[in-house]
């Protein structure tokens, strides 16, 4: 046992923890499924939404319209399911989990006991196929706020999981949210009551850590009327040099005048420089702004990943209700990202404003792709767009792929895109003030994303900050 | 303070300065002028450490703390940290970086390398206040985004904070003149006048007579074809200009 530290590392996360696991068999049948939900004592309706989702993603082609290349995925020489071995059934406190796993959790700057706790942040933490602890329950418990892994949210809260699981993503929206929706074994549930603000803000840490295991996880969050939640998500992997996939899948639900604040700092391990190995990251993330007045934004910082494949999106259902997207996307070495948003404008006066910030360095890939989608209804809709790249070296690429359909005659939208490159002269102008050349290029970096940095919570936009710092390291010579 | 000697500097394969000896002593105000294309910014970035520019032969040697050392042995950043200050002939903007944290930043820098105290940024807009009003600059200035959007102006101006901030041992200043106008130029040249001590140095670059009238450099240096051909007192220029040395027919006024 030990916590396994790899040197010769540019990604401090990269460490694998030597931990018991109980796996099942590798590959994709019914068979499988049916165990997973067994596994977890699931009822008959969600046993059978599987099955209806693994019977309809047999039928599908992987997508290939994304500017993305890799080798053709065999799903069956994967395992689907991978937990720590707990011995019993069932853990009741933090006592009886693995030191191992507090010990990782504690490495990652997610400290999970009691005393060490960060403050304001409600965390759940995700390792492999299970969720193994959720911090401030009790608090959030006492305002009426539900907060707990999708496991427990099924057995505990069946009626609002019932309602809400793959209303928002059902499971034959594409490839990826019909295999999740088959296989998914764990993720974090959320539920604001009417007119609550969540006192603390609500966060999942996912972790993979066993070897070619895919990691799948539902996420779900509603907010009921007049509610407000900011919720947090980061993640990270093991250095290997096999590809792992992460598939996962994101719902959210704002009933009128509720807001939700969702914000992710991507970190996966994102291959070596040679681009070897690495996470594929194929997630499908969506929000219902059902009822008037109601809003959603999602802020991404995806750093890491071998391949991205990610659109976070804002159905703007309910009048005048609003959707925000605030991406930055950074790529070194021989990552691939394609990411962007969609915003579909159903209701009258809706609004939708993305940011997106494309950085690309060495031989890595980047593309905008959106969509910004005005129905006949949508009378006064509005949208604004800003889609940004740099350019850091030359052997990098940036695409933008915007893609605009309006329906109603007094839609408004708004498109600006540049790119640009880091210049010499840029760069010489801060180092002749006495900044050296990582100071210089985090200085320019942190600038061309500030209006994505400033949607973050403060200690996240730090960490991001930071994060993208250590990543472009070694991106200039 | 500095003491240049045989300099040769090539950009690409085109050389453009084909040996040239400068020294400037702690407490001189310099002049370099010369027709476009001399070379007169390659020497001034040269100095400053470019990257684009390689030095072919020469050195050039810079005594801090009370040593001698090789400048050219040090990357840009280490010249700074050290005193070396370039204000720049097209100074370049930096969008979403606001000119305080940047300059705070390098204030910082140096004031760490040089084993002074660091200041936070209330103390720091204490130490830019008056700057900032003798260079007629609102505080503004210090929330929009370094050089971004600025007039020529604005952006010499800007410089000339940074001089005053950062305070150097030895300033070149790269037509800081250019894009002035006459009430913008008396405040610059005022400004520089007073940045002037017994301690530090500094070398002015122009095309132009006006900013000499006000300041007043000890020697003036005239630099063609990438070598120094004339060297004098602030006299100087009058006289070349009633021999019409200048083929372009510019150091009447900006």
């Amino acid at each position: 046992m030990g916590l396994e530290g790899r040197g010769n590392s540019d990604y401090k996360h990269g460490f694998y923890t030597d931990i018991e696991t109980e796996s099942f068999p590798r590959g994709l049948n019914e068979n499988i499924v049916g165990l997973i939900s067994e596994k977890k004592h699931e009822p008959e309706w969600l046993r059978s939404f599987r099955l209806k989702a693994f019977a309809h993603w047999k039928k599908l082609k992987e997508p290939t319209w994304a500017k993305i290349t890799y080798p053709k995925i065999d799903f069956d020489s994967l395992y689907y399911y991978a937990a720590p071995k707990t011995g019993k059934k069932k853990i009741e406190s933090l006592e009886e989990l693995d030191p191992e796993l507090l010990a990782t959790f504690e490495r990652l700057g997610i400290p999970l006991a009691e005393q060490k706790r960060i403050s304001g942040v409600a965390v759940d933490a995700v390792f492999d196929s299970v969720s193994v602890a959720t911090t401030y329950k009790e608090d959030l418990e006492k305002v009426g706020v539900i907060f707990c892994s999708m496991g427990e949210a099924v057995e505990k809260h069946p009626e609002i999981v019932r309602t809400y699981l793959g209303s928002v993503v059902p499971y034959s929206d594409n490839f990826y949210s019909a295999l999740n929706s088959a296989v998914f074994s764990d993720g974090s549930f959320a539920y604001i009551p009417r007119g609550v603000t969540c006192p603390l803000d609500l966060s999942t840490y996912f972790r993979i850590n066993a070897k070619e295991t895919g990691q799948f996880e539902r996420t779900l969050v509603v907010a009921e009327e007049g509610s407000f939640v900011n919720y947090l998500e980061g993640c990270t992997a093991p250095q290997r040099d096999e590809n792992q996939l992460h598939a996962a899948v994101v719902e959210l639900v704002a009933q009128e005048k509720a807001t939700i604040r969702y914000a992710t700092v991507q970190n996966w391990y994102a291959g070596d420089r040679q681009g070897q190995g690495g996470i594929y990251n194929f997630v499908t993330k969506r929000g219902h702004c059902r009822g008037a007045f109601s809003s959603i934004s999602w802020t991404q910082v995806e750093a890491g990943a071998a391949i991205t494949w990610k659109y976070p999106s804002c159905h703007l259902i309910g009048d005048h209700s609003s959707g925000k997207f605030y991406s930055v996307a950074l790529t070194a070495n021989k990552m691939q990202a394609d990411t962007g948003t969609k915003m579909l404008h159903v209701g009258k006066n809706t609004k939708s404003t993305i940011i997106s910030k494309g950085i690309s360095s060495e031989e890595s890939q980047n593309s905008y792709r959106g969509m910004v989608k005005m129905m006949p209804g949508a009378q006064g809709a509005k949208n604004y767009s800003q889609c940004d790249s740099m350019l850091i070296g030359d052997q990098c690429s940036a695409s933008t792929f915007p893609v605009i359909d309006v329906s109603n005659p007094t839609g408004v939208v708004e498109h600006e895109a540049s790119t640009g490159r880091v210049s010499e002269e840029q760069l010489f102008y801060l180092q002749s003030r006495g900044l050296d050349m990582e100071k210089c290029i985090s200085l320019i970096v942190g600038g061309f994303c500030q209006d994505v940095f400033k949607e973050l919570p403060l200690e996240f936009s730090v960490e991001a900050v930071k994060l993208l710092e250590m990543k472009l390291e070694n991106s200039i010579g | 303070m500095i003491d240049i000697k045989n300099l040769h500097v090539a950009a690409g394969e085109k050389e453009i300065l084909r040996g040239v000896n400068l020294r400037v002593a702690p407490g001189e105000i310099h002049a370099l002028m010369g027709p476009n294309g001399s070379g007169k910014s390659t020497l001034a970035k040269t100095v400053a450490g470019h990257p684009s520019f390689k030095v072919t032969a020469g050195v050039i040697s810079y005594v801090y703390d009370n040593k001698e050392i090789d400048l050219l042995s040090l990357e840009a950043h280490e010249r700074a940290l050290r005193g070396i200050f370039l204000g720049a002939q097209h100074p370049v903007e930096i969008p979403g970086i606001t000119n305080l944290s940047f300059l705070q930043e390098s204030f910082n820098q140096i004031c760490r390398f040089q084993g002074v105290g660091e200041m936070d940024e209330e103390s720091f807009k204490k130490l830019l206040a008056p700057h900032l009003k003798t260079l007629g600059m609102g505080e503004d200035f210090l929330l929009r985004s370094v050089n971004e959007g600025f007039s020529g102006g604005e952006k010499k101006k800007n410089e000339i904070l940074q001089m005053c901030a950062l305070r150097p041992r030895l300033a070149f200043l790269d037509e800081i003149d250019s894009g002035l106008d006459m009430v913008a130029l008396k405040v610059v040249a005022r400004t520089v006048k007073g940045l002037a001590t017994k301690h530090n140095g500094i070398v002015l670059v122009t095309h132009y007579r006006p900013i000499l009238d006000l300041i007043k450099p000890r020697a003036v240096h005239i630099l063609t074809e990438g070598r120094i051909v004339a060297s004098g007192d602030h006299t100087l220029v009058a006289s070349l200009e009633q021999k019409n040395f200048w083929p372009e027919g510019g150091s009447g006024g900006p």
